[in-house]
């Protein structure tokens, strides 16, 4: 059982909450990568509405499988799609769907706070699929379960987030939740990227990749987000790429053991170079299969815990 | 019509009172204040335990009219100020359409007058439209009866434009009270930058932007010599500027509402309680402080609610899309003397200079004073009486208020507006 209700944010989870959800994910391992029938009866008669208020291809698919796969009920609906458009509150989106008796809303949304609000709307569970700029617990935890497959252990481990921090919800989960594992964070970025309170997270914080990168166990390399720069934080990808972007000759210099991750999607030639993407300590698509092994881990320990 | 309030402790700095006394009022004026006067005509108010000041005046608050009358009108915010003990406010002008010609001005003022509970006190526009490009008419407003301007809602942005508008001001005998906010710094700021902004994932609106425009402003007023006002000061550093000012001898002075004294960016959790949003916006625990030692000292002029009302659907929504503000008249003189006064910080003296003389000064309204021949516009005060702040304890027509919930001690139970009795025994007239 987790401590906790919700899935909306990492700091809430407690070190123990976090080994129990890569602990399930793991021993869904076997049926999903393993077996030609990719499923179990888990969470047969449950049924799940994946609010998705943001487009997203890559975790919506994701929880639609984890779904499948639990043997869930599930119907995805998107801000296209719902009545958000049509200038309904969520407040009363919310309450229309919990009057048709759901067990657990997955959400996403381009504001912060929305899986919040949507618990003190339904008494069904939330799982928070991410909320602007604030949190995104469900890749924290995929990105955890592919840390520890490939080091066995996530104390002690150095790990350098780089790139558009301040509009990250990826960071804003990913660094505590490293924190709670026991893990040494850097935050890499230029100023005008830089988180507001870098302290809150614990981590430690710089703008040179090049006099941390020899450090690193993982460097975990963000996407930049182009279609939420506001105003010009930087000049130009071009300059980006040159001072902040994974290079080969950047890659040659890492640790022999050291990984590399981002959660997609990503802009290969900015932030990271094609050639890395694809290199041996690409843990990229690793990452992508653990997602459904851990919202199968989440859904099943959140919804299995009541009857 | 006379009242006789009986054995109140009268305080009013301006005439030197800080003593029980008997107060007379007949028709609009106070005729006879003494240690026992004997009015057998008069109808008594048992003033026993309770203190009878002048009447408190907020000189910032929103009330909506006309434009946006779904979520208070001058008749529904009248009834709000009077039940909080307040004789005379002064409403900004981001009405729709914007308080900007002599005629928006007189509406407000008819309509108060219908209203009977309050004197209004309508602000207008510094520029057309609040848009920050051209004058208001000035001179017009200020002859049907203006009491200071401002395009409060957003700062001017063009320093050209706000030299003029205070320059153009100076002639007139009014303060320009400055909405300070650089839009290219808070730019989709919605929460205190720092923490509370990396804490919640949302964009930060930095105290730089509040403070590098009182420092511009304070500049335009020594360049010109208007009169100026800083309006809800939020940060420490901007209080530093004002302090400096003052200390030069420049005509500058500013205010503080209840909700930058007593709340901060700790108190936003992750439960996202839109009520707390605000323009600006919650500052740290530090600058919280320096503002308390700030209204304590002199150095902030005056209490100010910048009561901003919203309808219930334009708070319960997500904190990104939710309206700035919080209501204010009904609590903000028992946050005061629940937090302030009865802890022994404030004293009664200063508390009636930061709610009634001083407001009322810059106001440019006529003092009132608790002395024969003076308006009778008074509050009495009940240090003991406890209040739920819960949605039915407000009488105004929104409920969006930062302290639902709290437990206060202290609030008015009488007012009297022009010899008018608007508040008796905590009721609405």
């Amino acid at each position: 059982m987790l401590s906790v209700r919700h899935l909306i944010d990492t700091p809430s989870l407690t070190a123990d909450d976090i080994t129990q959800i890569l602990d399930t994910a793991k021993s869904f391992d076997p049926i999903v990568n393993g077996r030609t029938i990719k499923k179990v009866p888990a969470l047969r008669g449950r049924t799940i509405v994946n609010l998705f208020l943001e487009p997203s291809t890559r975790t919506l698919k994701s929880f639609e499988l984890a779904e499948k796969r639990l043997s869930a009920d599930s119907i995805s609906m998107g801000g296209a799609t719902s009545s958000v458009v049509k200038g309904e509150s969520l407040a009363d989106t919310i309450q229309t769907i919990d009057a048709m008796k759901v067990d657990m809303f997955v959400v996403r949304a381009r504001l912060a706070g929305t899986p919040q609000k949507i618990t003190e709307n339904t008494d069904a569970i939330v799982i928070n699929g991410g909320d602007g700029k604030h949190q995104h617990p469900t890749q924290a935890m995929l990105d955890l379960y592919t840390i520890r497959e490939h080091f066995g252990h996530l104390d002690g481990l150095k790990v350098a987030i780089v790139g558009d921090l301040a509009h990250s919800r990826v960071c804003g989960s990913l660094a505590p939740a490293l924190k709670t594992m026991g893990a040494d964070v850097t935050l890499v970025a230029p100023p005008t990227f830089q988180v507001g309170d870098p302290a809150w997270f614990g981590c430690t914080q710089t703008n040179h990749l090049d006099d941390v990168i020899e450090d690193m166990d993982v460097v975990y390399m963000l996407r930049v987000q182009l279609e939420r720069m506001e105003g010009a934080a930087i000049p130009s990808r071009r300059e980006y790429n040159r001072l902040y972007g994974l290079s080969l000759e950047r890659e040659a210099r890492m640790k022999p053991n050291a990984i590399i991750c981002h959660p997609g999607p990503m802009n290969r030639g900015m932030e990271i170079d094609a050639e890395v993407a694809d290199c041996a300590r690409s843990r990229i698509l690793d990452q992508v299969n653990a997602g459904v092994l851990t919202r199968m881990a989440e859904m099943y320990l959140l919804l299995g815990g009541e009857e | 019509m006379a009242y006789l309030i009986k054995g109140a402790h009268v305080v009013d700095p301006q005439v030197g009172l800080d003593d029980v006394r008997d107060v007379l009022v007949e028709d609009k004026s106070i005729v006879e204040v003494a240690e026992c006067i004997d009015a057998p005509d008069a109808e008594v108010i048992d003033g026993a335990g309770k203190y009878l000041v002048p009447g408190l005046v907020d000189m910032h608050v929103h009330f909506r009219d006309p434009g946006f009358e779904y979520k208070e009108t001058i008749a529904s915010g009248s009834r709000a100020a009077a039940h909080g003990g307040f004789t005379d406010v002064a409403t900004m002008p981001n009405t729709d359409p914007v308080t900007d010609t002599g005629a928006e001005i007189r509406y407000q003022i008819d309509t108060a007058r219908r209203a009977g509970l309050v004197h209004v006190r309508p602000m207008g526009a510094l520029t057309r439209g609040e848009k920050g490009e051209s004058l208001a008419e000035i001179g017009d407003m200020v002859m049907e009866g203006a009491s200071a301007f401002s395009d409060d809602g957003h700062g001017v942005q063009s320093a050209g434009m706000m030299k003029t508008c205070m320059a153009y001001v100076s002639q007139f005998d009014r303060v320009v009270c400055a909405h300070c906010e650089v839009e290219s710094l808070s730019k989709n700021g919605v929460i205190n930058s720092g923490n509370a902004a990396t804490r919640l994932g949302m964009f930060g609106w930095p105290p730089l932007g509040e403070e590098l425009e009182i420092w511009r402003d304070i500049e335009l007023c020594r360049s010109t010599g208007c009169a100026l006002h800083i309006c809800h000061i939020s940060t420490a550093k901007g209080l530093e500027m004002v302090r400096a000012a003052k200390a030069e001898g420049l005509p500058v002075t500013c205010e503080v509402t209840p909700h930058h004294l007593f709340l901060c960016d700790e108190d936003i959790d992750d439960t996202y309680n839109t009520n707390l949003k605000m323009n600006p916006p919650l500052r740290k625990r530090s600058d919280m402080e320096a503002l308390v030692e700030g209204i304590l000292d002199g150095s902030i002029d005056c209490l100010v609610t910048d009561h901003a009302p919203h309808a219930a659907h334009e708070k319960d929504c997500e904190w990104e899309i939710a309206f700035f503000g919080t209501i204010g008249l009904e609590t903000s003189l028992p946050l005061m003397l629940t937090n302030l006064v009865s802890t022994g910080k404030m004293s009664w003296n200063r508390l009636v200079e930061v709610m009634a003389i001083n407001p009322r000064n810059l106001l440019r309204c006529k003092p009132v004073k608790i002395e024969a021949g003076s308006q009778a516009d008074l509050t009495l005060i009940d240090p003991k009486r406890e209040i739920d702040v819960t949605k039915e304890y407000f009488v105004g027509k929104s409920k969006n208020s930062a302290f639902l919930g709290s437990h206060l001690t202290g609030v008015a139970t009488d007012v009297l507006m022009a010899g008018k009795r608007t508040l008796t025994d905590g009721v609405v007239a």
